[in-house]
């Protein structure tokens, strides 16, 4: 197919030169990134270096004030008639960001509904799926993550690693071309992180594609094929994740690293 | 092992039970009371009326105002100061005015515009009213609907901000358009602290209607007056509304328990 080789050209992210304020404090302050698919990125740097914010740049959960920021090819946000760039309709907008998933801190499972319910949410709703097709594919998620027993659980009713596991097939359950994580194992406890970072390095051995936000330095290490650290919301320093972590050129990244080792 | 004794209690409870039967004994010896009266006009035609005519608006005003209440919410939740402006407006002055002026103003409301009507340029009148042919229920249901709808309003922003900001956010970014975000993610969970609110305000409704009586609106209380009126058994026409008023709270406190339990899902071992 020609179609093919055409995607191929691009990659998956590509920021150029991103910018982003909060009325007058800027807090992107133009970020280079690129992101090849197949290829885990991993975001490190001190709170308040702007990583969250950047990753919602890339979903369109924030909109950028300059630069350019494309997934797969087409611009955030935007797109290309011609050599004229036509904002999106909310829509159109929402259509993009399906593509896309997002894995949170807080998991932000939909507290009202049981595991299988949050998993079968988004193809029912966004994908409009058939029932029937939505529950054995969102039943296959949760078996990945291995949380096929927990299908009728609340919420509430789940340890956070269970719960970030079925956030997570949620996310997969999009059949997305991209998944984002954010701090996915800041806010559980120290013996349910592992369970979280083995299901992410699953994800990361199949070829997905990722970007992590992360503190978790070994995963980085170990799962990343890249390590980007930030600070005050310029990228510091990046490259291969043995080279940044184990050998940080910038002396920033050397004091960070010291910190958090 | 002995327990302490509560004399005090045993004591305080022994008074209340006097009191009780005192209360008691008095309603059903004291012939004013007029017991076969009641009895006689509990189920009276007028008053079967008037108390299908309370239900009526109740239930009329609090779906319109529900509805009404979600769109101003939505409006005070959005970035759009015009919006909010309104919508804070809305309420300022619907619950900063007495509802029985309200009520009395809207019966009235012919002496301000003759006539209503919409008309749009080049296709011509697309609705017109006359002021004088408001009836008392139209100006009833207006009146308790724009007033209670200011309410709602309060209580649905209170049950919408009672859910987690990450709960839109996560439904934002699975690919949902902003209506399904709020109706199916954020709604549903805001229903939590609504429902139980809205309950409270049905029950009070129901007895905020009998103020309606002032614009002649044959409605439970009305019903009973204009029965007294002509017979002057006033005391006995009231307990007759009253029971029935008692009634229909009774139930709708059953109503509400078995709904709030049946909301509580997800919730049961919230940490
Ligand atoms: N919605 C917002 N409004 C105003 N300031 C914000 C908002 N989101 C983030 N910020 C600010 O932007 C800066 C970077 O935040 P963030 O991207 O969350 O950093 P990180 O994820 O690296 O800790 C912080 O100073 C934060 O206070
Ligand atoms: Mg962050």
């Amino acid at each position: 197919m020609t179609n093919q080789t055409v995607i191929a050209t691009h990659p998956m992210v590509e920021a150029r030169n991103i910018q982003k304020s909060f009325g007058t404090v800027e807090v992107l302050k133009g970020i280079d990134m690129v992101v090849d698919r197949g290829e885990v990125v991993c975001l490190i740097g001190p709170s308040g270096s702007g990583k969250s914010t950047f990753l919602r740049c890339i979903n369109h959960l924030e909109t950028i004030n300059a630069g350019m920021m494309s997934v797969d090819g087409e611009p955030v946000g935007y797109e290309k008639r011609g050599n004229l760039l036509y904002e999106l309709r909310e829509s159109q907008a929402a259509a993009r960001r399906a593509q896309i998933g997002m894995v949170f801190q807080h998991f932000n499972l939909f507290e009202h509904k049981t595991a299988l319910k949050n998993v079968m949410e988004g193809p029912v709703v966004v994908r409009r799926m058939r029932r029937s097709r939505a529950k054995e594919l969102a039943m296959a998620q949760l078996e990945k993550v291995g949380l096929a027993h927990k299908a009728d659980a609340y919420p509430s009713e789940l340890s956070g690693g269970q719960q970030q596991r079925v956030a997570i097939a949620r996310a997969l359950a999009m059949e997305p071309k991209l998944l984002l994580f954010d701090e996915p194992t800041s806010a559980l406890d120290p013996e349910l992180v592992g369970e979280v970072l083995e299901t992410m390095r699953a994800l990361a051995r199949e070829g997905m594609t990722m970007v992590v936000v992360t503190h978790e330095m070994s995963f980085a290490r170990d799962v990343a094929d890249r390590v980007v650290f930030m600070d005050g919301g310029v990228v510091v320093e990046s490259g291969p994740s043995r080279d940044v972590i184990g050998n940080p050129q910038n002396a920033r990244t050397r004091e960070f690293l010291g910190n958090v080792l | 092992m002995v327990r302490r004794r509560a004399y005090g209690r045993w004591f305080a409870d022994a008074v209340l039970v006097l009191i009780v039967l005192g209360l008691i004994w008095t309603s059903a010896t004291n012939p004013n009371f007029q017991w076969d009266v009641v009895f006689q006009y509990l189920t009276h035609q007028m008053i079967l009326g008037g108390l299908v005519t309370t239900l009526q608006l109740t239930v009329l005003t609090m779906v319109i105002a529900s509805v009404i209440g979600v769109v101003l919410a939505l409006m005070i939740i959005s970035d759009d100061p015009w919006l909010r402006g309104v919508a804070e407006a809305y309420k300022w002055l619907f619950r900063g005015t007495p509802l029985l002026v309200q009520l009395i103003f809207w019966f009235n409301i012919s002496a301000l515009y003759p006539k209503i009507s919409l008309s749009i340029a080049g296709v011509g009148e697309l609705f017109s009213f006359s002021g004088n042919s408001i009836t008392p229920f139209m100006a009833a249901l207006l009146g308790l609907s724009l007033h209670e709808s200011a309410y709602m309003a309060e209580i649905v922003r209170g049950g919408v901000m009672a859910v987690g900001h990450g709960q839109g956010e996560a439904a934002k970014a699975m690919g949902m358009k902003p209506m399904q975000t709020f109706g199916r993610i954020v709604l549903p969970q805001a229903l939590r602290v609504i429902v139980p609110a809205t309950g409270n305000q049905v029950i009070l409704m129901l007895k905020t209607t009998s103020l309606v009586s002032v614009i002649a609106l044959p409605e439970l209380l009305y019903s009973a007056q204009a029965i007294y009126s002509r017979t002057f058994e006033i005391i006995p026409l009231l307990i007759v509304a009253s029971c029935w008023y008692l009634a229909v709270c009774s139930i709708l406190g059953v109503g509400q328990y078995y709904l709030e339990r049946r909301l509580g899902r997800g919730h049961k071992s919230k940490r």
